[in-house]
């Protein structure tokens, strides 16, 4: 392969490879994200290979098979999409490859026991054009993760990929892109929302002949996983965005830290710096121009603090991943002491796309001072789990009903917590609320970098809180003692409210302890750290307090404050609960109420899980 | 030199000092528990914060650790700075309540009541000793090891170290070795003895001559006299 010299070469070489694709050949997409992988897409691929091979000895069969990153809708993986219908199958087996292939394709007929059943219509949907989770987006960034083979740039060349960073090099100086990029509004979307614009053009007035960019591929948050999809989807939307940001700051070598645990994402990133350098996306002289840069990938060990730039720069520098005082910034002082801009990986995904469209456009989507589109994780206790891009300003309510399909067998939305560990629980009463930036920030709670767990009536909110803190009491850095003795006290006091000796007098010690730890530490972890408390005592106090004075839960979660009993009306003496309790606790005659054994309950919840008739009482 | 604004006075500092230096220059009594001259700073304590910016938009940054620019504003006594810094010591001394260096903080500090069960460790993780090890006794010895609440200060693979000869300077240096005054053993974990000491004198019986003038036992004498007598009246 040449190197690509100029914006014609590109041209021809995107008219070559569109010329060879055949738009009405059948090509069913797979999508094989971890996601997929681990619900068994690989098999899925293995059976299609097969019976394409055994199929083909009969007549001849133009099917093209393409392997693509996740296409968001986890909840039905494996999925696959038949081109050119868009016909959806869900969780599949391997068995159906043939039936599939056999029924759909030749005698083109839709397989009905394999489409989608919409939980809340119950009607069954054939096309992913009209199923609702994909209905009511906005795939600005995600959707082409469908239309691209992450191992193949030929792919992303032919969806108009590496034009925006033609028309940058050949067109537009540094200061042009940085323009366009504050024009854009496009904000960071790891979580601060800092201007990237205003990021580029500090970094680039910033003095130094040796300057760097850095794609922050450490997401950490349980889960969020909009990044690893990214980057095992769509990496050359990545690689292209890092390009063209180095080209506006002036920096000569990008480096994109991921951590080791995202082993196909590490993966599929290589392969793309690779292909791009042999076609001389990266290295020296790009598009014929002055402009050298490469990227290189560094791993990290999977600490949730080295998502904090200055932590993260100390990570690649080899040392500690603590965080740094800042001033001096990453842009005057960062890697190895030279200017640095880090930017998140959806941040970088966004970047060609605001070439390609123009920064007015693209700014027409969203709301105030939040511009584009933004990529959750929608989980949870919902139906429709996945990865969903919406316009930013979206009420929530869209997203939980609309997209997420509302609440598994029709429980009460409770509340849902967003902006990952460290962001805040949003109750029922503001499900109306717009998403963006300063709408989350003004009810306590954060954008982060887009997780959303959603939470139904069966959950203790001191629970939630507690498994934040525990968390997050474990990822801390330990260096600031706000944040290292402040969380583990305030996990300590929420331990003993979840395990019922909590007082009072240590709620007001929480609410005290609380707001000292967000003041007080030193980097973005310890000062939002203790916004799931926080957020939690805002809305749901009752429920803290009913934990203290009558020793309940509500929820019924908390295992010290619950307990299980058998109601003698609805109990038919099946006997099933007692098979099902591991500890032999349930006595009672067949056909006659049981009865449980507190002494002996563990609260494991397996007779409530197994009763037919709802006899099981949790007070 | 540059002009910074501190505590609503315009002053003059060196540049690049730290916001502690300056304070510490126009004798502002900051605390600190991880600050020591000869070493960089660390800012894990805490305790120097103080508050930068405008009253309308400021930030709480640890002062040890922070350069100071043109036109800084700083202020390091507010309410809220003070509350701040009482809980931080009332979490160290559920920490570490045998240390002197502690007590006396929480003393000068009037931190009166600690609500936090006592943890009765030995080390605050300051890291002191690790910057002494590293910077002034030139070994590295020994290290930060695990992170939240498994950090802890140790040699590489908990092993005896082959660079470590035994110099004492970490201990030297540690604010927790050094243990509380031998006076009577408070109940609790707090110590506080310092706050309610009275000044004894010496001169009660007329038999020496007292070279101290004023002594506090004649101050707090004066002023007890001084309450009597508005009380009286």
């Amino acid at each position: 392969m040449n190197k690509i010299k100029n914006i014609d070469e590109l041209g021809k070489i995107k008219t070559e490879i569109i010329k060879n694709l055949s738009p009405e050949t059948p090509c069913i997409i797979i999508s094989c994200g971890t996601c997929g992988q681990a619900r068994g897409a690989l098999k899925i691929v293995e059976a299609f290979r097969d019976a394409i091979k055994k199929l083909e000895t009969i007549q001849e069969l133009p099917i093209q098979l393409r392997i693509t990153g996740c296409h968001g809708f986890c909840e039905v993986e494996p999925n696959i999409i038949i081109e050119p219908e868009g016909i959806f199958y869900v969780k599949l087996k391997p068995e159906d490859a043939e039936i599939i292939i056999k029924e759909t394709i030749i005698n083109k007929k839709i397989i009905d026991r394999l489409l989608y059943v919409d939980p809340v219509t119950g009607k069954k949907i054939a096309y992913k054009k009209d199923i609702p989770f994909y209905k009511y987006q906005n795939q600005l960034i995600s959707g082409n993760n469908s239309l691209i083979d992450p191992t193949k740039i030929d792919d992303y060349i032919a969806i108009d990929g590496y034009k925006g960073l033609a028309k940058v090099l050949t067109d537009m100086s540094p200061e042009d892109v940085i323009s366009e990029g504050k024009k854009s509004g496009l904000r960071g979307r790891g979580g601060a929302g800092f201007p990237t614009g205003l990021k580029w053009e500090i970094c680039r007035a910033s003095k130094g002949e040796t300057k760097y960019v850095i794609c922050n591929a450490d997401e950490g948050d349980p889960g969020a996983y909009m990044d690893r999809s990214l980057l095992e989807g769509n990496p050359h939307s990545i690689i292209e965005g890092i390009i063209i940001g180095a080209y506006a700051i002036g920096a000569k070598e990008g480096i994109v830290y991921a951590r080791n645990e995202y082993p196909l994402a590490v993966k599929n990133v290589g392969i793309a710096i690779e292909k791009a350098r042999e076609y001389g996306f990266l290295g020296k002289n790009i598009f014929g121009t002055d402009f050298s840069f490469d990227i290189k990938i560094v791993k990290g060990a999977g600490a949730f603090v080295c998502g904090e730039e200055t932590a993260l720069i100390a990570s690649i520098e080899g040392k500690r991943g603590e965080p740094q005082q800042r001033p001096p910034f990453p842009a005057q002082k960062g890697l190895w002491g030279k200017p640095t801009n880090i930017n998140n990986v959806e941040t970088w995904a966004n970047v060609p796309v605001i070439i390609n469209k123009g920064a007015d456009l693209y700014s027409k989507i969203g709301i105030g001072r939040s511009k584009g589109t933004k990529i959750f994780s929608l989980v949870g206790k919902i139906n429709n789990t996945g990865l969903v891009e919406v316009p930013m300003g979206i009420p929530l309510r869209e997203i939980v009903y609309d997209i997420g399909g509302g609440i598994p067998k029709g429980k009460k939305f409770k509340a849902v917590q967003t902006g990952g560990p460290s962001g805040g629980c949003i109750p029922a009463e503001l499900l109306d609320l717009p998403v963006d930036y300063d709408k989350l920030t003004e009810v306590g709670s954060i954008m982060g970098s887009g997780g959303m767990i959603v939470m139904d009536e069966n959950t203790c909110m001191v629970d939630i809180a507690k498994y934040f803190l525990n968390f997050l009491r474990d990822e801390s850095c330990g260096k600031c003692l706000s944040c290292r003795e402040g969380l583990d006290r305030m996990y300590e006091i929420l331990n003993d409210i979840t395990e019922g000796h909590g007082t009072m007098e240590q709620l007001n010690l929480l609410e005290e302890l609380a707001p000292v730890v967000k003041e007080a530490s030193m980097c973005g972890l310890g000062q939002t750290a203790s916004n799931p408390v926080l957020s939690t005592l805002r809305y749901f106090r009752d429920e803290y307090e009913a934990h203290i004075k009558s020793k309940k839960c509500p929820a019924g979660v908390c295992k010290a404050l619950i307990e299980y009993s058998i109601d003698p009306e609805k109990c038919t003496g099946c006997t099933a609960c007692v098979k099902a309790c591991p500890q032999e606790a349930i006595i009672g005659e067949k056909k006659k109420p049981h009865k449980i054994n507190q002494n002996e309950c563990i609260k494991c919840g397996a007779c409530k899980d197994i009763c037919k008739f709802d006899a099981i009482k949790v007070e | 030199m540059i002009t910074i604004n501190l505590n609503k006075v315009d002053v003059k500092v060196e540049e690049g000092s730290t916001i502690l230096e300056t304070c510490k220059f126009y004798s502002i009594p900051i605390p600190t528990l991880c600050y020591h001259e000869g070493l960089s700073p660390g800012g894990a304590c805490r305790l120097c914060i103080v508050e930068v910016g405008t009253p309308e938009n400021f930030k709480v940054a640890s002062s040890c650790t922070y350069p100071v620019r043109e036109g800084l504003v700083v202020r390091t006594h507010t309410k809220r700075i003070i509350e701040i810094r009482k809980m931080l010591i009332e979490l160290l001394v559920a920490l570490c309540p045998s240390s002197k260096t502690i007590q006396d903080l929480a003393s000068e500090y009037a931190v009166t009541h600690v609500r936090f069960k006592p943890k009765n460790k030995d080390c605050v993780l300051c890291g002191l000793c690790v910057r002494m090890c590293a910077e002034q006794m030139d070994a590295k010895a020994i290290g930060f090891v695990g992170r939240g609440i498994n950090r802890e200060i140790t040699t590489a693979f908990d092993v005896k170290s082959d660079v470590c000869r035994t110099c004492g300077a970490c201990m030297y240096i540690c604010p927790t070795c050094q243990m509380r005054c031998q006076g009577p053993e408070p109940s609790g974990v707090l110590c506080n003895s310092c706050l309610n000491i009275s000044y004894p004198c010496v001169d009660v019986h007329n038999q020496v001559m007292c070279y101290m003038d004023p002594c506090g036992a004649c101050l707090l004498k004066e002023s007890e006299e001084k309450k009597k007598v508005v009380s009286s009246k």
